[in-house]
């Protein structure tokens, strides 16, 4: 990198923390609270499974702290250096451009609240079971808060896919960047039923 | 035609960069195939404003009335287009002539584009064809390559792209989809392509390609119907290989 300026890597690195490990994180999550469905027992020991893991300290910090973090923080900057043309011309992107924006910032405020209501609890005392989010939604404003989160997260995981695809050069033609709009709403829909179905079973 | 039909048009005036922004509104006697362009010219030829009153004539740029230097840009009606290839008859009155908001004002309707062309001459948006002796002619171009090349070509930095841009801005450095697509250009030719890697360095610094945010306002509203996020698609992929092939102070410069 002698002679290309450290924004460009920068911004790389923004997309690719994105999805690895961030976005991989997001549905290995989801998919792992899915187990309230099955009932409290089953959820217990899949939470306990994970949070016993060898190093999980470490596993945390490198694989989801930091990254949240630098991901989160660059991703404020870069919400909020643009100039939203409101209609201007109203297209289908132009819309995903400010819906991904705002689904990021949401997130942002999401995971920092939802990580100060759990992790942070676990770490002061709390016991990680069933009981820790069930108690949290069954205030009908958190449930909202939970699932208007989950679903902001989830759009930009999956819509940053499209565009991740497009950064690193992968969808170059109107036709390839369609059918990876697709792609992109079936990851939408899929993992949002994931996550929704997770947290309503703990009402 | 009735001789005293009149076009409404309402002009988003300012004195210089400085002042601040007025409208103003005129009307200019109709005749058939008018376009915004000589309805200015009315305005020009005879400064009165829709309440009687003397004004200055309005200021706007252009050059050669047929869509192809980019001069005349504006927003009219909400859109950004070329003022010459505006006809009356096809818009609703009163017409909203601004001017583009992306680029500073000088006066009135006229902009200055300079920010376009800086990033132009920052990604080397030309072939390098001089020296002290004669270079003798240069590899032949393959006819797909040339078709591809060709449709690049129809850029006249026009500015509409950068206009719509929800990333070029006061806030940003980003050079917009015209610097970008002109790199693809100027890589696909055989001569230029020499220098592919000082502009490939170029696409990569503050400004550059990595601040599209992938809106793509730019491709919809090109008046010359340019593929610019495909160009843009073929430089990302451009300068992810570079910066691959660019690693741990590899010398890595030109295939």
């Amino acid at each position: 990198m002698s002679k290309q300026d450290s924004s460009f890597l920068i911004r790389r690195i923004h997309s690719l923390l994105g999805v690895i490990p961030l976005g991989v994180f997001l549905v290995q999550h989801l998919v792992v609270n899915h187990f309230a469905t099955r009932g409290e027992e089953e959820f217990n020991t899949a939470a306990g499974f994970m949070a016993n893991l060898p190093f999980v300290i470490f596993l945390e910090i490198f694989v989801i702290y930091l990254p949240i973090l630098f991901h989160g923080i660059y991703g404020i900057y870069i919400a909020f250096t643009a100039n939203y043309k409101y209609g201007y011309p109203s297209t289908f992107r132009n819309i995903s451009f400010l819906l991904q924006r705002v689904s990021g910032v949401l997130a942002f405020i999401f995971i920092a609240i939802h990580v100060y209501q759990t992790r942070v609890q676990v770490f002061l005392g709390h016991d990680l079971d069933f009981d820790l989010v069930a108690d949290i939604v069954a205030n009908p404003l958190w449930l909202v808060f939970y699932i208007v989160g989950i679903l902001a997260t989830v759009y930009h995981f999956a819509n940053g896919l499209w565009s991740f695809m497009i950064t690193w050069g992968i969808t170059q033609s109107d036709r390839a960047q369609k059918y990876m709009g697709y792609a992109s709403l079936l990851v939408f829909i899929v993992v949002s039923v994931i996550g929704i179905q997770a947290i309503l079973a703990f009402i | 035609m009735a001789d005293n039909k009149v076009i409404k048009i309402n002009i988003k005036r300012q004195e210089n960069p400085e002042s601040s922004p007025y409208w103003e509104e005129f009307e200019v006697g109709y005749r058939e195939n008018m376009n915004v362009i000589s309805a200015l010219m009315e305005i020009q030829r005879n400064p009165v404003n829709s309440k009687g009153d003397k004004t200055t004539p309005v200021t706007w740029d252009m050059n050669c009335l047929e869509e192809v230097c980019g001069a005349c840009s504006m927003v009219i009606n909400g859109t950004a287009r070329q003022s010459c290839t505006a006809l009356i008859d096809q818009f609703e009155q009163p017409i909203k002539l601004e001017p583009m908001s992306t680029f500073p004002i000088v006066k009135d309707l006229q902009v200055d584009r300079s920010f376009m062309f800086d990033n132009l001459k920052r990604v080397q948006a030309w072939v390098p064809i001089d020296g002290t002796h004669d270079l003798g002619p240069g590899p032949r171009m393959p006819e797909k390559k040339r078709q591809t090349a060709y449709e690049l070509s129809k850029c006249m930095s026009c500015g509409v792209c950068l206009e719509v841009c929800p990333n070029v801005n006061d806030k940003s450095s980003f050079m917009g989809a015209a610097a970008i697509s002109q790199v693809r250009l100027f890589n696909l030719h055989p001569t230029g392509s020499m220098n592919k890697d000082e502009r490939l360095d170029a696409l990569m610094g503050v400004g550059g390609i990595a601040e599209c945010g992938m809106a793509q306002n730019c491709v919809e509203a090109c008046p010359q119907g340019i593929p610019l996020t495909t160009s843009i698609a073929a430089m990302q992929r451009e300068t992810t290989f570079h910066m691959f092939k660019s690693f741990f102070g590899s010398d890595h410069q030109v295939d």
